[in-house]
């Protein structure tokens, strides 16, 4: 935990919850705001790179990097509702400018200042008394997403964050550890991989007999929600951004 | 062996509606992977283990030349011959000349995935040498004429019943024989084997270079036979299988065996170092090491690619990952399946033909995570990926797919610029009204009916980029 409670952070709204999601955006503003931290956001951001560089267009993703490393550049604490954009600026950005030293060394700055929100809220303010509770009586599982889990190594901050709700205890579901099949651009090159991989998930998920599932990804929880959907399944998927904004007074 | 890994997506297909088949694979979540899982917890300084044993892993790849060196020469001073073979065809004709040499008929074979690069079995057969696999699912695999569908247990795709009707076909035992029935009379057969055989071949698990000495880790004991029993042994071992000193393998066997089945030693742990010294009882008269390349230097000479030489083929990735749990091992196309696989089989066959199996992965991490030298697999696949788009392996066959090319090349444009990504957001919610239905979108057309097939597509609304403004007021 850093000595210095940061009093603004910049937000990396990321390209998913821009267009599809905005909620989570909007219920990310209004926790960092109602913990007495200002957010900031630039308006010029788009988009990380990660859907190019993980299909192996690396070169069609290195200018959305660069875009990234100029808009963030004096960024002290920059915040993001998803585990798999901060890897992708954190993890493998590095991968992607190993030949370029200059890139690297800012690649190498940046890194340390970015956050994904479970571990901003948990590692850096330490919320461990948040003013909240389970106002709506949700019974919650918690789908661990992959990125955040081996990329960040962060496994226990969202499940903490939920547990000090009062009146919120997590029912975890079997195998929450494991891939939903989404994998980006996988889930259409091999649907029916992905759609097994999907399958066992949604099955876990009605074995726990949770009515909603938390995540720190719009893009697992896209994936995971579309598949219940199609199959009318009446569980909600919810981000860990929207289950604290709701709960947090 | 001949490569299949051009059909990799149908075949995963068809393994994906076997419902019998998935069954066994869904078993290696909670069995090999969660006994994994226990035993690295029960384990005192695990993670400094694989830390140290990943240490040692780079440093003796790094140095592969002077390991090997050292190992060749302490293999022949201990009166050992020892073969380097560029190829598999080149350790194919090394191992068939020894066998012509010593008049062999008979050959009993440990489990060795190297033999299986070489296509060993087959070209024994065709110089009239009869070759016999001795670990049990190996067996099974050799009778039903089959390739292993994993390292550590290569007949896990088979039911029971098909177990009882291979052995009924080739050994005669009734169709309803129990378990311990059938593994019986798989034993006297084997015992035989072991007892007529002129020539024992086995694979390697490791190979520690300071003493020279062949290390083998098996269950079921055929693997001591198949060194100690024949008058010729023969060891193939890919070139990346050295370890430095006999003071690292304490730290390879406690990783290998608890990664590998999750026990805490396997039955046997069999050390041979040169054929039957004079003052020995047991042991054979000659001890031959062949050392086999088969591409491994393609790895070898590339940074990005090096580290999946590390690799001590215990299994865990493949227990650990949710495509192989899905594709099965058969799906990859050749020797290696799974995560490891699906970088190695495309480096030592041909890379655009197996351009498949590195985009085979939703990049979860799992096989990273089960790692017990903490290879970092999905850097390579994404390392593969970038490769194949930018045609580096064939240019010829440059893009994938010049769709997917064009696509990315759109995407590129609009979202450099806020503005763009406004318009085509616009757009798209414009586009996107038609194909609602009761407020969801259940069908689009091709190429997102591979999204929708499965799931509900989510709808384009008014971005937040737009919303934050009304927030600031």
């Amino acid at each position: 935990m850093s000595n210095v409670t940061p009093d603004r952070v910049s937000l990396f709204v990321t390209c998913v919850v821009d267009q599809f999601y905005p909620e989570v955006g909007e219920s990310t503003v209004a926790i960092l705001r109602k913990l007495g931290i200002d957010v900031e956001f630039i308006q010029s951001q788009t988009c990380c790179g990660q859907p190019a560089f993980n299909t192996g267009y690396w070169k069609e993703a290195r200018p959305l990097a660069l875009k990234f490393l100029d808009e963030y550049r004096e960024k002290p604490y920059i915040v993001m509702p998803s585990g798999s954009c901060a890897s992708m600026v954190k993890v493998f950005y590095e991968e992607l400018f190993q030949n370029d030293a200059e890139t690297l060394r800012r690649v190498h700055d940046i890194g340390p200042k970015v956050y994904e929100l479970s571990e901003f809220l948990a590692d850096v303010i330490g919320v461990n008394n948040l003013p909240a509770s389970n106002k709506s009586g949700r019974k919650v599982t918690y789908h661990e997403a992959c990125h955040l889990r081996r990329e960040l190594g962060a496994v226990t901050q969202a499940r903490s964050l939920i547990n000090t709700v009062p009146g919120m205890d997590i029912v975890e579901m079997e195998q929450a550890e494991v891939c939903c099949g989404f994998g980006g651009t996988f889930a259409v090159k091999y649907p029916e991989i992905s759609g097994a991989m999907l399958q066992d998930k949604i099955d876990n998920i009605r074995d726990s007999e949770a009515d909603t599932v938390v995540a720190c990804d719009s893009t697992c929880l896209m994936h995971i929600a579309g598949g219940l959907e199609k199959q009318n399944v009446p569980v909600e998927c919810v981000h860990l951004a929207q289950l604290l904004d709701e709960a947090i007074e | 062996m001949t490569s299949t890994t051009k059909n990799f997506k149908s075949a995963a297909k068809t393994v994906i509606k076997d419902t019998e088949v998935q069954s066994h694979l869904k078993g290696l979540y909670s069995g090999f992977n969660m006994a994994r899982i226990h035993e690295a917890e029960a384990t005192p300084n695990w993670e400094d283990l694989q830390n140290r044993a990943q240490a040692i892993k780079f440093h003796t790849i790094e140095n592969l030349d002077y390991y090997l060196d050292m190992a060749a020469t302490n293999v022949e001073k201990a009166g050992g011959q020892v073969y380097f073979a560029k190829d598999a065809a080149a350790a194919s004709e090394y191992v068939l000349k020894v066998a012509k040499e010593n008049g062999v008929r008979t050959v009993i074979k440990g489990k060795s995935m190297i033999s299986e690069e070489m296509e060993l079995n087959q070209q024994l057969a065709e110089k009239e040498i009869e070759a016999i696999e001795t670990d049990l699912g190996e067996y099974l695999i050799q009778l039903a004429g089959q390739t292993p569908y994993h390292i550590i247990v290569p007949a896990i795709h088979m039911s029971r019943g098909e177990v009882a009707e291979i052995l009924s076909d080739n050994l005669g035992t009734p169709k309803d024989a129990t378990i311990e029935e059938m593994a019986g009379a798989a034993r006297d057969e084997l015992r035989d084997k072991f007892v007529q055989a002129d020539m024992g071949i086995t694979g390697a698990n490791f190979l520690v270079a300071e003493t020279g000495t062949l290390t083998l880790v098996t269950n079921e004991g055929n693997g001591r036979m198949s060194t100690s029993m024949p008058k010729t042994h023969i060891a193939i071992m890919g070139m990346e299988k050295i370890v430095p000193s006999m003071e690292d393998m304490g730290i390879f066997l406690r990783l290998l065996i608890r990664s590998a089945t999750g026990q805490r030693i396997s039955s046997y742990v069999t050390q041979v170092t040169g054929p039957r010294a004079s003052e020995e009882e047991d042991g054979p008269d000659e001890f031959h090491l062949v050392i086999v390349d088969n591409g491994r230097t393609k790895m070898l000479a590339d940074p990005n690619l090096r580290e999946a030489l590390n690799c001590i083929r215990c299994g865990a990735c493949l227990n650990a990952c949710p495509v192989y749990r899905k594709v099965g091992g058969h799906s990859y196309g050749w020797v290696y399946s799974g995560p490891i696989g699906a970088i190695v089989s495309p480096v030592l066959t041909n890379v655009p033909d197996a351009k498949d199996l590195p985009y085979a992965s939703s990049l979860c991490g799992a096989c990273k995570e089960a790692c017990p030298v903490k290879i970092n697999i999905p850097r390579m696949l994404l390392y593969l990926r970038n490769e194949l788009t930018e045609g580096n392996y064939d240019p010829t066959r440059k893009k994938s797919s010049i769709g997917e090319l064009v696509a990315f090349k759109g995407w590129g444009l609009i979202v450099k610029d806020p503005v763009f990504m406004r318009i085509a957001n616009w757009l798209g919610r414009l586009g996107q009204w038609p194909l609602v239905r009761a407020g969801q979108l259940r069908n689009l057309p091709p190429p997102l009916s591979a999204w929708t097939r499965y799931r509900t597509f989510p709808r384009l609304v008014k971005p937040f980029r737009d919303r934050w403004k009304s927030n600031e007021q």
